[in-house]
């Protein structure tokens, strides 16, 4: 496969760009609020590599990028998979336009991309992201390619690759919490007490002399010294806590800081994926079909929004959910079907006709989307009559028949289940418990276990990794079938060993 | 734009080849894994590299959907998400990537690492071919070589210049000037085709294990010769008692039972040679496997003078691999080294297991002939 990377930046065409200012009229008009966004026309072979790299053009060198660019070229090359856009949280925005797609697709992308930069400007989860980060991401690549340079690329890339190995250990609600005091409290602690030996008055001095006194609350002070945890209370943000007190070099530091950097200006678009694109399908329909589409480009623009929100059976397609959210949303605050009378009311048919005349959807709406997340957003939401009517069910593995089928209607196990996989991004919670392990300088980790066993064989590949950072045997406290077990790896091997509970 | 895509590109097809690099005496010796798919590309399933981290193992909880169906309508296998079973998470799950290498990559890795000379072919200059190639257009022709959207693009043009083109009415009607048609061009290219000969031995003592190391023995050596000529032609000899050409599902399946003279092989291998494929314009390339057990002293020394006499001088290269068995003596490969090792185009080879198999095809055509 022959790649040339051409850097021709090209602008928007005449025609495009008049259809921009259109559309974006359309948008603001409607009370979208988005920082200036600058479209970009690539070929679906530079769209491919700029996906690749998570829609910056600037990234560090990294194989995972071309690995991601392969798996994009193929899947485009066999028709499974194509990006029609793809926009960036930056100020001003940047998002891209595929040269081929046709004039109605342009102007869909368009309004969806509206959609999403208002969404990146006014959600509160949004608020912290650096808003400079292509200008970051190009300053990660350079610091990063010097220190290829300098180390080599073996070194600088085997150490990525550990870091990419742990960067989902971050603490994605710390940045809008103060977890701990910025200046470290030197409180007050009680006075070690030293217990004398009994002995009358007279006797004391004698049997109790000052040096024994003062010995002995050194003693008493040396234990309480290293009885002292380090973390004081556990700690999700992993990396922060090997940043902070790992054995790095200068290099390794900067290196993980920057991929922990990251992982956290990504983080707030994986927490409200379903909200986002939700949001912008709701206003690319809404733009289209209220104001920018014509009668020609009404069967085109059809095929293209049913592909979008399209139910595939055993899934959840976060644009269809979140769209018929937002409508379902604006629907009810615009018919009052909300509040003690409407939830109390228990008629059907009067329920069903509900109609207050209030008009608050549109307002409430643009509420929702300023300070909820997805799982805010569901809990919120997705009522029981959303549930039925939009024909939710949860499906179960059949061991008898070996397939999957649908296993119930009920709404509060699908409630669960949905709000289940999108804690943590359905990834399992691990905290820093104790950098001082058995008093060795050992790192202890421990996995709040919810029903799910770990994956044992890449638990025990990630603690190498970890062992790589800290120099010292690394623990992981976790439970295996119902047992509780602690997961070690010494530098050497492997250990398993029982624990309690 | 300042895009280094190619570099990580690369980056990562010479982490998946070092993989397969590495893996390659795996590959080698579990040659099922391999399997030759259409006609250029071979799919070597990679694991897509992963990095761990902490996850969870099976869940078997299933997930969330929306759809029509009762309880216990069961799902599409490919509908059900089974890694992220319906979370909204960006991460992609788990893949298998299947790395499509063509058979010509796959000769290279093969080559790099055995260190394979590029094969001289003998007298390819001398023989040209002509072959016809439809790859223009004409405005005469046979019918049934009409190309209908050109005819029609024609067509179009014509009726929208002449202004009888009505877009409410949008028939195109093609005349005679209209219609174009498929042509041909003939090309002249150098020839060198190849011939490989397999001949294996299927008398009792050789068993399924033994067949299995020439199987995969045969399927690199074919991969190898392939990426050096443009046409290889490949024919296959069993024997026992007697030989008998067949073809090549026979060949890998069939197990005999009974002694072993092995000359009549090379009886039958002359004949074939002699008959179809006159020396000057083929590269011949014969292997002969056999676990050494020959029937009787006075046969070897048949056979010797047969290698002497006729096949090694019309031959590119004769190898001959010697698979070990429980029940054969063994014998044939000590014959052959005493009388004949001196002979250039003679390779021998020993393959006790298939960990041999590697060094064995490094002997068999490490001589770049």
């Amino acid at each position: 496969m022959s790649i040339t990377v051409q850097s021709r930046r090209q602008t928007l065409t005449p025609e495009l760009a008049r259809l921009n200012r259109e559309i974006e009229q359309y948008a603001r008009g409607y009370g979208l609020d988005f920082y200036e966004t600058m479209f970009e026309v690539l070929d679906f072979e530079e769209m491919n590599m700029v996906a690749a790299y998570g829609g910056f053009p600037n990234r560090y060198p990294h194989w995972k990028f071309g690995m991601e660019y392969e798996r994009l070229n193929k899947s485009y090359a066999y028709g499974l998979h194509k990006i029609y856009e793809m926009v960036i949280n930056n100020d001003p925005c940047y998002a891209y336009l595929l040269e081929c797609n046709h004039v109605v697709d342009q102007k869909l992308v368009m309004a969806h991309v509206y959609g999403h930069c208002d969404f990146f400007k006014n959600n509160i989860w949004f608020s912290k992201t650096n808003r400079k980060m292509m200008d970051s991401m190009a300053n990660h690549a350079t610091k990063i390619r010097k220190y290829i340079d300098r180390y080599g690329l073996e070194k600088v890339e085997t150490f990525i690759d550990i870091c990419l190995c742990l960067d989902d250990l971050i603490d994605y609600h710390s940045v809008f919490i103060e977890r701990r005091p910025k200046h470290k409290q030197q409180a007050e602690e009680e006075p070690a007490i030293v217990k004398k030996i009994a002995a009358s008055e007279y006797m004391d001095e004698f049997i109790n002399p000052k040096e024994f006194i003062d010995q002995q609350k050194q003693r008493l002070e040396d234990e309480r010294q290293k009885r002292r945890r380090f973390p004081e209370e556990p700690q999700k943000d992993v990396l922060l806590f090997l940043l902070e007190n790992g054995p790095l070099e200068n290099w390794q530091r900067d290196v993980l800081w920057i991929i922990r950097e990251e992982a956290y200006y990504f983080a707030p678009q994986a927490q409200t994926k379903i909200m986002n694109e939700g949001w912008a399908t709701y206003w690319h329909a809404k733009i289209m079909t209220e104001r920018a589409l014509n009668d020609a480009e009404v069967i085109d623009f059809a095929d293209h929004h049913s592909g979008t929100v399209a139910a595939h059976p055993g899934q959840i397609n976060p644009y269809r959910l979140g769209f018929e959210l937002w409508k379902d949303i604006e629907d009810r605050w615009n018919k009052g079907k909300f509040g003690k009378d409407y939830d109390e009311c228990d008629d059907y048919g009067s329920k069903r006709e509900w109609d207050l005349g209030l008009g608050l959807g549109r307002e409430k709406i643009f509420e929702t989307r300023r300070v909820h997340n997805d799982i805010t957003f569901i809990d919120a939401f997705f009522t029981e009559e959303f549930c039925h009517e939009r024909r939710f069910f949860t499906y179960q593995f059949n061991p008898e028949r070996g397939v999957y089928e649908i296993a119930d209607r009920n709404w509060k196990s699908i409630k669960q289940k949905l709000l289940f996989s999108l804690t943590n991004f359905g990834q399992p919670l691990i905290y820093v418990i104790d950098g001082n392990f058995e008093n060795r300088g050992e790192l202890l980790l421990d996995h709040r276990h919810e029903g799910i066993d770990l994956r044992i064989d890449y638990a025990k590949d990630t603690l190498k990794s970890l062992y790589t950072l800290w120099s010292r045997p690394v623990h992981l406290r976790t439970i295996v079938e119902g047992k509780g077990k602690l997961l070690t790896y010494d530098g050497e091997k492997h250990l398993e060993r029982k624990t309690d509970g | 734009m300042v895009l280094n895509i190619e570099q990580d590109y690369l980056r990562f097809r010479q982490i998946v080849r070092g993989k397969i690099k590495q893996d390659l005496k795996k590959y080698i010796s579990q040659g099922e894994l391999i399997g030759k798919k259409g006609k250029d590309f071979v799919s070597i399933p990679i694991p897509q590299i992963e990095m761990p981290n902490f996850r969870f193992g099976r869940r078997n909880t299933g997930g969330v959907g929306q759809g029509e169906g009762e309880p216990g309508t069961p799902l599409a296998p490919g509908d059900v998400d089974e890694d992220g079973n319906g979370k909204a998470g960006n991460a992609p799950g788990a893949h298998i990537l299947e790395v499509d290498l063509t058979m010509e990559e796959l000769a290279q890795i093969l080559a790099e690492e055995l260190e394979l000379p590029r094969i001289q072919p003998k007298g390819s200059a001398r023989l040209k071919t002509e072959r016809d190639h439809y790859s223009q257009i004409s405005k005469v022709g046979p019918e049934s070589l009409r190309h209908f959207k050109r005819t029609y693009k024609e067509a179009l043009k014509r009726q929208i210049t002449a202004g009888t083109y009505d877009p409410l009415n949008p028939y195109i009607v093609p005349i005679h000037e209209d219609k174009r048609y498929l042509s041909w061009k003939t090309k002249q290219r150098p020839e060198s085709n190849a011939l490989i000969l397999y001949m294996m031995d299927v008398s009792g003592s050789m068993g399924d294990e033994q067949k299995e190391i020439v199987r995969i023995e045969s399927f690199w050596i074919d991969t190898w010769i392939q990426t050096n000529y443009n046409g290889v032609v490949t024919r296959y000899i069993i024997h026992d008692a007697v030989a008998q050409e067949v073809d090549r599902d026979t060949f890998f399946h069939t197990r005999e039972s009974g002694g072993t003279v092995i000359s009549s092989a090379y009886d039958l291998c002359n004949k074939i040679i002699e008959d179809e494929y006159p020396q000057d314009l083929w590269n011949i390339y014969v292997f002969h496997f056999s676990d050494g057990d020959n029937w009787s002293g006075g046969d070897t020394d048949r056979c010797i003078n047969l290698l002497k006499s006729d096949l090694l001088p019309k031959v590119n290269l004769f190898g001959y691999g010697q698979v070990e068995s429980t029940y054969g003596s063994g014998q044939f490969i000590r014959e052959l080294e005493n009388n004949i090792s001196e002979i250039d185009n003679l390779v021998l080879s020993r393959i006790e297991n298939k960990e041999d198999i590697y060094q064995s095809i490094k002997d068999f055509l490490g001589k770049g002939k």
